[in-house]
């Protein structure tokens, strides 16, 4: 059934139950808003969103208000306005006069409001709370003062990853999201996914800037700054600097790291092939000499392993046990390149740039986090946090030329590359998987493994390798994990065949494109050009296994030896322990 | 979500454990039965204790933050254990009028706390309400139970000092 209506003069037809403000958005009116994001349910916290629907005095929210056969809806005229600014104004009334000092500053739905809204004085005294910030997690900051209560947050955090770390405490004017029991963000359930913080209209949640250590490292003369930077960063990053996301730019990446003073340009797409062949080698020798528990469960994504370890730790024996490419890559470039270089180890720092929070966390996950003797990864920017300090440079970044990384960590295939999207890894891990089952590649009509690709939260897949059916499930979002798990672990304790033999699991939604620490604004439309963008490359890529990588098969060869063993396990691998949900 | 793991409280001894599973079996197909069993630990405890949020959360397995929203919400529940002495300063309308703000800022300020908060020896509870229909006594106190009238801030001091007497005299017996 649909709906017919007009919205400022304009003839819509839309689906029932279609939203006016999603209406709207098809006859290209954009009605302003804070709370409603594309991702989330409507909160009507803000009331920003109010319409005149032609009958009736009253103003209903254009968000949470379905359209309507025949409405006459008008969005913007000179009351509404008002009345929107007089909305507005009672927000900011409650909300630090900060900006300069800011997070968001520059990035903040709230302050383009206020700037749309041409707000030039306060017209009430602003009341704001005095809670102090929650930093006790070192990932994320919390700022209860800068909170608007749109309840964007809460609900990511409990519906979108049914995590429950992020609750509404109280009510009224003491309304404030915060953990059960104000205790600190470290000691909840939180899992540092961040993606409370990429959905704040506000600087109320924002990331741990620790730009300013990377700048402090970079002029330290007893410091070899070395760096990596992961795939999802390349597609995300010039979406701050006003292009269309998905935009790969690799080259001026490296370009840009080069010039503000890195001795040595790494990719960790690098380290997503090494992952491949370990994980793959873990597969086969599950699946085929039935070495280990099945299914084996993808572990790059630390946020999913925090996850893991404090919702479902009796599953921990199914994780593959692979460090995710950001450590792996850590731990040579702390053992493997100094030797090849000469160069002094205990000089090297490696800065790491991800498009995730947590990648922040996992530097202390566990005591295999330094493998090499000391941190094997030294500090973790996001893609924000690294766009900010291009900026801060003077490096004309559009303009650059392109170059390339580092050979001996720097070289990457396309399957490496499409890690960053959900269900890369499994297309990755079973492209190498066929290869060491059957002694051959998959035939290239066969190397696009597209069911398990795109945005549906859960996707399974049976693929056939040799004589033998692969059945494989991959999920993102955490709230789409635990039906998987559960019939996981129904099948074990039924003593029953596992539901499938290979699941990949990303805490965020559409995978590290759509990671915590990427610039803002993420929403289906986005993710998907994000994913569009590593998928095109990979596509145009002539390396596209893992295993046919030479710079992989020159570090096995040189130093690691054989995958799984020896000093590829020393270096490569890690452990899990179950965890307390509350630590109070 | 899965409820699992709890982390070690020594406050979990079995009496507590025992209470939730009673409540859970008992309110198990009611409709609202989480705000009828937080009831149930409240009065036993006078508050409602963590573990007892805790152990339900695994019990009825919903997130612990679901139970905080649902505690922290309604006035009712308290996350504390009240004090021995139990002051609440009524702010309705005429008591308000008559000056209730300042007998609340002389308790603060002889207490050392503010509303809703207990001494940190557990003495003194202070807390405001909305009103006590007691308007004639405006501005009106209680003081376990008891209702005060017409109070001015110099009254106040008496009042805690008669109760820490008697808390003395208590201890020396």
């Amino acid at each position: 059934m649909s709906v017919t209506a007009t919205i400022n003069g304009l003839e819509v037809t839309v689906p029932e139950g279609t939203s006016i403000l999603e209406a709207a958005r098809q006859v290209q009116v954009r009605i302003p808003t804070l709370c409603k994001h594309q991702d989330l349910f409507p909160s009507s916290a803000c009331g920003l969103c109010i319409v005149k629907t032609g009958t009736g005095k009253k103003m209903p929210r254009a968000c949470a208000t379905a359209l309507e056969e025949g409405m006459d809806i008008t969005t913007h005229d000179a009351e509404l306005t008002e009345v929107r600014r007089a909305t507005l104004e009672l927000i900011l009334s409650n909300h630090p006069n900060a900006c300069q000092t800011c997070g968001r500053n520059g990035d903040c739905e709230l302050q383009d409001r206020a700037g749309e809204f041409g707000i030039r004085q306060d017209y009430l005294p602003r009341r704001v709370t005095d809670l102090p910030c929650d930093d006790s997690t070192g990932s994320l900051i919390l700022d209860f003062s800068k909170c608007i209560k749109c309840g964007r947050c809460v609900q990511v955090c409990q519906e979108v990853q049914n995590v429950w770390a992020l609750s509404f405490l109280d009510r009224g004017i003491n309304t404030r999201m915060a953990p059960a029991g104000d205790i600190t963000l470290a000691e909840s359930p939180c899992i540092r996914c961040g993606q409370c913080s990429a959905h704040c209209p506000t600087g109320a949640i924002v990331e741990n800037d620790e730009t300013a250590t990377v700048w402090e490292a970079l002029r330290d003369p007893g410091k070899i700054c070395t760096v990596q930077i992961a795939p999802s960063v390349r597609v995300a990053l010039g979406e701050a600097f006003g292009l269309p996301p998905g935009t790969n730019l690799t080259g001026k990446i490296y370009s840009a790291l080069r010039r503000l003073g890195f001795k040595a340009i790494f990719d960790t797409t690098f380290a997503a092939d090494l992952t491949i062949i370990e994980e793959a080698s873990e597969f086969v020798a599950r699946f085929v000499e039935g070495k280990g528990e099945l299914p084996l469960i993808t572990s790059c994504c630390p946020a999913w392993v925090d996850y893991l370890e404090k919702n479902f730790s009796d599953l921990i024996p199914l994780f593959s046990t692979a460090k995710s490419p950001q450590q792996m890559l850590g731990a040579l470039a702390k053992t493997y390149y100094p030797e090849k270089t000469g160069l002094p180890a205990d000089q090297i720092y490696q800065v790491s740039i991800m498009p995730c929070t947590a990648k922040k966390y996992e530097l202390e996950r566990t005591e295999e986090m330094q493998s090499s003797g000391r941190p094997d990864v030294d500090v973790v920017l996001t893609t924000r946090e690294f766009a900010r300090m291009i900026k801060q440079s003077g490096v004309d970044f559009l303009n650059l030329p392109d170059e390339k990384a580092d050979s001996l960590l720097g070289e990457y295939s396309g399957a490496g590359l499409i890690f960053g999207n959900t269900g890369g890894v499994m297309e990755a891990a079973l492209r190498t998987a066929f290869n060491k089952v059957t002694g051959e590649n998959l035939p290239p009509e066969g190397i696009n493994i597209t069911p398990v690709r795109g945005l549906e939260g859960i996707k399974t897949a049976t693929i056939p390798v040799a004589d033998t059916k692969v059945r494989v499930a991959v999920a993102h979002g955490l709230a789409n994990v635990e039906n998987l798990l559960l019939q996981v672990r129904e099948a074990r304790d039924q003593n029953k065949p596992p539901p499938w033999h290979f699941i990949e699991v990303m805490a965020c939604p559409g995978g590290c494109i759509g990671g915590g620490g990427q610039p803002y604004g993420v929403c289906n439309e986005v993710r998907q050009k994000r994913m569009q963008g590593l998928l095109d490359t990979d596509e145009k890529m002539a390396l596209r296994f893992s295993h046919e990588n030479p710079e992989i098969l020159q570090v096995y060869d040189e130093f690691l030896g054989e995958p799984l063993t020896g000093k590829a396990h020393e270096l490569l691998h890690t452990s899990y322990q179950p965890r307390p949900i509350y630590q109070k | 979500m899965e409820a699992a793991t709890l982390p070690p409280l020594e406050e979990m001894d079995e009496t507590t454990r025992d209470e939730i599973e009673t409540s859970v079996a008992k309110w198990k197909d009611a409709e609202g039965n989480l705000i009828m069993i937080l009831h149930e630990i409240q009065n036993r405890h006078g508050y409602v204790p963590r573990a007892s949020s805790l152990l339900l959360a695994r019990e009825m397995n919903i997130p612990l933050a679901r139970i905080y929203e649902v505690l922290t919400f309604y006035h009712y529940f308290r996350l504390v254990p009240q004090g021995d002495h139990n002051i609440t300063v009524c702010n309705g309308t005429a008591c308000y009028l008559k000056g209730s703000g300042r007998l609340l800022s002389e308790l603060e300020k002889q207490l050392g706390i503010k509303d809703g908060e207990t001494t940190e020896d557990r003495m003194f509870h202070l807390e405001t309400v909305r009103c006590i229909g007691c308007c004639g006594m405006a501005p009106a106190l209680v003081v376990d139970k008891k209702t005060i009238g017409k109070n001015s801030p110099m009254d106040i001091p008496p009042i805690l000092e008669k109760i820490r007497q008697q808390e003395k005299t208590h201890e020396d017996q």
